[in-house]
């Protein structure tokens, strides 16, 4: 596409921490044109600050309206003020269930069209989705408006880059409905230290064949560097918090290795992890269907084959 | 008060099972205010359900009945068929619009088109306060106000908005009884009010198939994943694992 096509990527970092998807949004939209960094939130300067090792041409700060206390419509407004201003050819935005929600409303503001988790983007904005579960791969574009497509995380290597060369405040004028529903607490949860489920290059779930006791789960996923995931049964039984549930009504991944630890790969389970690039499934169950998408899968107990796998990774360090 | 609960994806004629936890939450929160401990004229809570999808929906619309909603509205025309999200929303806002609700309830998503996106849409439209994905809602109808807590991306949030308000509601908010025969019997007398595209006010042009603001290029199914490597473990599935993790430089 030309040189004049510029796309804006959402920066939302409510924690106000900047996390590598965005450094993918600004790999996608390189290929397209100029990247220009919309930050929404409250430290916005302190927020624009992590953006330098990101291939970023320019940013802007907007300001207007406390982003953390009023959540989605905020952001959106200030989006669509950042659209009305530069006329981006698109716009990407984080697919997670925030950022497919920031995108439903600036699609309404903007009389655009809207695809929401695309795993590839090209220079002439066809997003690469892949639906029914995985099983099928579609190419759609946009064809109303300016394109909004919502990625997923983990879909490309964050190419780096040296940061916005330029920064200016954009002073929104957000509406008082969108201020409507107001944050009153927040309790952030506990990490320990691990990735965010949705962004972790590796995740780790466990399922009812733990029996409630996810140690070996654990210990494997800190020795690889993961995030841990469960399955519905697994967070039902309140043996994992329902923020770590991997499936239909939990968070989608797609990273580049899904272990499945005790899971038996229920239709809503895979439906939150079938993209992923690698599968190992552990199940002492020969039949488990998880083993039908399973790259490579052993039959055993998660007991035995988990420790002895994290004492090997421990090795090799 | 007057509640509406959404039902979108009726397609499969089966009331959608997500939906199911929005009409079970509707009734309790009446039922949590109704002096009679029911919903209805008499008791000042209604609960409308709305139902945009083809004439086989009406099964799903009688369920949701069945379970205690007062009466329905069935939006139904073949010129809707085919509508996205963006259109989808503006329909179902329209509808809103007209008739006027203090709280509408959805499911968080359909079980087809799985985007999550309806509620959001619709509270920008509306210009309705947005509550989604709410883990639990609590309604006080005497500040007219109403209160959720949602697991979101970094943590467990509680959220507050004055009514009218848009909610979603996740599959772990409640469990949704079965109707009752008498709520089966009682169900068959209630209104269904079908809606066509005249009476939504919306122009043909806005709405189906040939107003959606995306295409699909093409679509082409996945190659099947390659025959996967299975191994019993008889003493080093655990090392084994991760030398095949070492050989795909994953480790
Ligand atoms: C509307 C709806 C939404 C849903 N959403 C989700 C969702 O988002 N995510 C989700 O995960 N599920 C979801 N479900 C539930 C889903 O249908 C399954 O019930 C659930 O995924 C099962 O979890 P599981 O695989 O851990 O348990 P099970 O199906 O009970 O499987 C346990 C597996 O562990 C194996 N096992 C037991 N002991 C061991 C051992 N020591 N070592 C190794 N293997 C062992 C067994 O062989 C078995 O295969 C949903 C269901 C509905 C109806
Ligand atoms: N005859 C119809 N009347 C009302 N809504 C419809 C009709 N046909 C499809 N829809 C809705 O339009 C949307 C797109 O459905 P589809 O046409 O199956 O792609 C879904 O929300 C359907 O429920």
């Amino acid at each position: 596409m030309s040189d004049m096509s510029t796309v804006l990527i959402l920066v939302d970092a409510l924690d106000g921490k900047v996390s590598s998807a965005v450094g993918e949004l600004a790999t996608f939209g390189k290929r397209i044109g100029e990247v220009v960094a919309v930050v929404a939130a409250n430290d916005g300067a302190g927020v624009a600050a992590q953006l330098s090792s990101f291939a970023i041409d320019r940013a802007i700060i907007c300001t207007g309206a406390d982003f953390a206390s009023h959540s989605i419509a905020p952001i959106a407004e200030a989006l669509a003020a950042a659209v009305a201003k530069e006329s981006p050819t698109a716009v990407l935005i984080t697919s997670t269930a925030r950022g497919k929600e920031i995108a439903a409303r600036l699609a309404v503001r903007t009389n655009s069209g809207l695809l929401t988790d695309a795993v590839d983007i090209d220079a002439d904005a066809i997003a690469t989705q892949s639906v029914f579960g995985g099983s099928t791969t579609v190419h759609s574009a946009v064809n109303h408006g300016t394109s909004i497509v919502t990625l997923r995380s983990n879909s490309v290597e964050v190419q780096s880059g040296s940061g916005p060369a330029t920064t200016e405040v954009l002073a929104v004028a957000i509406s008082d409905s969108a201020k409507k529903s107001s944050v009153t607490s927040l309790e952030a949860t506990v990490k320990g230290g691990r990735p965010e489920l949705t962004e972790a290059s590796v995740v780790v779930s466990g399922g009812r064949g733990t029996n409630g006791d996810f140690a070996p789960v654990e210990a494997f996923a800190d020795s690889m560097g993961a995030a841990v995931g469960a399955s519905r049964a697994a967070t039902d039984a309140g043996w994992y918090p329902h923020s770590h549930q991997v499936g239909q009504t939990g968070k989608t991944v797609s990273p580049s290795l899904y272990v499945a630890c005790g899971i038996s790969g229920a239709i809503q389970h895979r439906a939150g992890m079938q993209t992923s690039k690698m599968i190992v499934a552990i199940n002492k169950d020969p039949e488990a269907p998880i083993f039908e998408l399973a790259d490579y899968g052993v039959v055993g107990d998660l007991f035995a084959v988990l420790p002895q796998a994290t004492t090997a990774i421990n090795a090799r360090k | 008060m007057a509640g509406g609960v959404l039902d979108r994806a009726s397609v499969d004629a089966v009331l959608n099972d997500l939906d199911e936890y929005a009409v079970e939450e509707a009734l309790r929160i009446v039922e949590a205010h109704s002096p009679t401990g029911e919903s209805g004229e008499a008791s000042g809570h209604t609960i409308t359900l709305i139902s945009m999808g083809p004439d086989r929906a009406t099964d799903a619309i009688r369920k949701a009945l069945s379970m205690g909603a007062d009466d329905a509205i069935h939006i139904c025309d073949d010129a809707f068929a085919g509508s996205d999200a963006l259109a989808t929303s503006l329909v179902l806002a329209e509808v809103i619009k007209k008739n006027g609700y203090d709280l509408i309830i959805c499911g968080t998503e359909s079980t087809d088109a799985r985007m999550s996106v309806v509620p959001a849409m619709l509270a920008e439209r509306l210009g309705y306060a947005q509550m989604t994905f709410a883990g639990s809602v609590t309604v006080d109808p005497a500040t007219s106000s109403i209160a959720i807590s949602r697991v979101t991306e970094i943590g467990i949030e509680k959220m507050t908005a004055a009514l009218p308000a848009v909610v979603s509601v996740v599959e772990k908010i409640n469990e949704p009884r079965y109707p009752s025969f008498k709520g089966i019997m009682a169900a068959k007398k209630k209104t269904i009010t079908s809606m066509a595209l005249a009476d939504t006010g919306l122009a043909a042009e806005a709405v189906g198939a040939k107003a959606a603001w995306s295409s699909v290029k093409d679509a082409l199914p996945r190659p099947p994943r390659g025959a996967g490597i299975k191994v019993e473990d008889t003493g080093n599935g655990g090392s084994a694992l991760v030398e095949f993790l070492a050989e795909k430089r994953l480790v």
